[in-house]
């Protein structure tokens, strides 16, 4: 079912995918490889900072991302599924780019050099230049053995895929996980909190903050008809789990998960058995997975 | 007392300064807003408070005085009223102000300055359990090299004395295996030590 491998990728998993979200990382592993990309695991990564590096100290946040850089080959494009990891990253790499100097002192930190135009791509991003590719009849057409008809999607960008100015500097067509989502067959509902923030750290320190937001995205996916939420940001799904208090909730899939499973992915049992709101009634119901749950 | 502070409800225009307490522009930091620019690499001073960044915002609510407040007060030159805030604490960088802005300030980069500088201060923080979470998830950093969300939680908790306040949670978290009992390690740690300790501590 595997298709043969055409494209080489450095892979950065970062924090969550490496743990709570383990089920985005392992159905994004699985949807690549059904695709012909071939990822690499970045050589001994650590975490990109976060939200609390830049908080507290933005020299920190450089230095955790140059350390990153410099583990990362020459030769080919790093990837990364998380929205937070992909901004940090791309902050660094644009930082040492413009401030050649800085950089050089990076490379004596780490004793490694640091390739000032590394392409970083976001997962979205991937699949759009993938679209492209096939379209040249670059890249071989996909097989997808399952489709998502019948499912009414609510996309969630969170803030992160979107927001940050530094984004200007790549080009990302504002509709992409819609058009993704559409093109696997979903009916992507219209409503109006798609880029709503989750409160992402505030989640733990400040639920008080933070579970009338959650409530009031999940809210309005439901008003506008949406079976699920799909989100590409590991940390908006967590949040969308655990701090929504309504009473009737609805799953909040990975883009990652529901993109396997239409190429055919067979082992998602333990993705979706690690959910706090279980999407496996829905998908069952919907003919995406076997009923024996 | 809060809404009046904000002033958006009193109908007070431009951002909140109380009436009553009229503020002397003699007295203030007139540096402020130039410094802000400087170390941000935007600038606040094109703001002409049109309220847009606060109407998006998603803490709006819990914040004393929201993004328009802080940025009229970065221009008036206000600096411990701003440095002293929970605004800038409560704001996680989700960027919507600085994509709203009509004048193209990235008022979440005024934010990222405003708490550095506040630190750098020593101004009380608003929002202490914030700092807090942030420090534990730096240390998580330098210890393994990754975040280790189970013991930043605890340690958290250790911090704030609140044990039952989401053991439910943390519990069904465990048993979906969302929080790992063991962190996620960077072999290379040592690494690290080269941005956490300064040189002449490292040798020792």
């Amino acid at each position: 079912m595997s298709m043969e491998p055409f494209l080489d990728l450095s892979y950065f998993p970062g924090c969550s995918l490496a743990t709570s979200a383990r089920e985005s990382n392992q159905s994004l592993v699985r949807a690549c490889e059904l695709m012909g990309l071939r990822l690499i695991e970045l050589e001994d990564w650590n975490c990109c900072g976060s939200s609390s590096a830049h908080s507290l100290d933005p020299d920190m946040a450089g230095n955790l991302a140059a350390r990153n850089l410099s583990l990362a080959p020459r030769d080919r494009p790093l990837l990364t599924m998380c929205p937070s990891c992909f901004r940090n990253l791309l902050a660094g790499r644009t930082h040492l780019a413009d401030h050649p100097e800085q950089r050089r002192a990076q490379e004596r930190t780490w004793g490694r050099e640091i390739d000032p135009n590394l392409e970083i791509v976001s997962f979205l991003d991937m699949l759009h230049f993938l679209d492209r590719l096939r379209d040249m009849g670059a890249a071989p057409k996909l097989e997808t053995p399952r489709r998502l008809d019948g499912l009414k999607v609510a996309a969630y960008y969170g803030c992160m895929t979107m927001f940050p100015p530094l984004l200007s500097r790549v080009s990302l067509p504002f509709d992409l996980l819609e058009k993704q989502l559409g093109k696997l067959g979903a009916e992507v509902i219209m409503w109006s909190h798609g880029h709503r923030c989750c409160g992402t750290f505030l989640a733990a320190v400040r639920p008080d903050i933070t579970t009338p937001l959650v409530n009031e995205i999940v809210g309005r996916a439901i008003q506008a008809g949406a079976d699920c939420l799909v989100t590409a940001c590991a940390m908006c799904q967590l949040n969308l789990e655990i701090r929504c208090s309504l009473k009737a909730k609805i799953p909040t899939l990975h883009f990652s998960e529901l993109m396997a499973l239409v190429l055919g992915a067979e082992d998602y049992e333990p993705w979706f058995a690690r959910h706090l709101v279980d999407p496996r009634p829905l998908l069952a119901e919907k003919g995406l997975i076997s009923n024996r749950v | 007392m809060r809404n009046s502070k904000k002033g958006l409800a009193d109908g007070m225009v431009g951002g909140g300064i109380p009436a009553a307490g009229r503020t002397d522009l003699n007295e203030t930091d007139r540096g402020l807003a130039g410094e802000v620019a400087e170390r941000s690499g935007t600038e606040p001073r094109r703001c002409y408070a049109c309220l847009t960044c606060s109407g998006g915002c998603p803490f709006y609510r819990a914040m004393d005085y929201g993004p328009h407040g802080i940025m009229r007060r970065v221009n008036m030159g206000l600096r411990e009223e701003v440095l002293a805030s929970n605004t800038i604490w409560l704001c996680v960088g989700c960027h919507t102000c600085s994509s709203v802005c009509p004048m193209a300030i990235d008022v979440a980069a005024v934010m990222d300055v405003l708490r550095v500088m506040a630190l750098e201060q020593g101004t009380p923080v608003a929002e202490p359990d914030v700092l807090e979470f942030h420090r534990e998830v730096l240390r998580s950093i330098e210890k393994y090299g990754r975040t280790h969300k189970l013991e930043i939680m605890l340690r958290l908790k250790l911090h704030s004395g609140s044990w039952l306040q989401d053991a439910d949670l943390g519990l069904k978290m465990l048993a979906k295996r969302k929080l790992d009992l063991r962190p996620s390690r960077v072999r290379a740690v040592h690494e690290l030590e080269k941005i956490f300790k300064p040189a002449w501590r490292r040798s020792s």
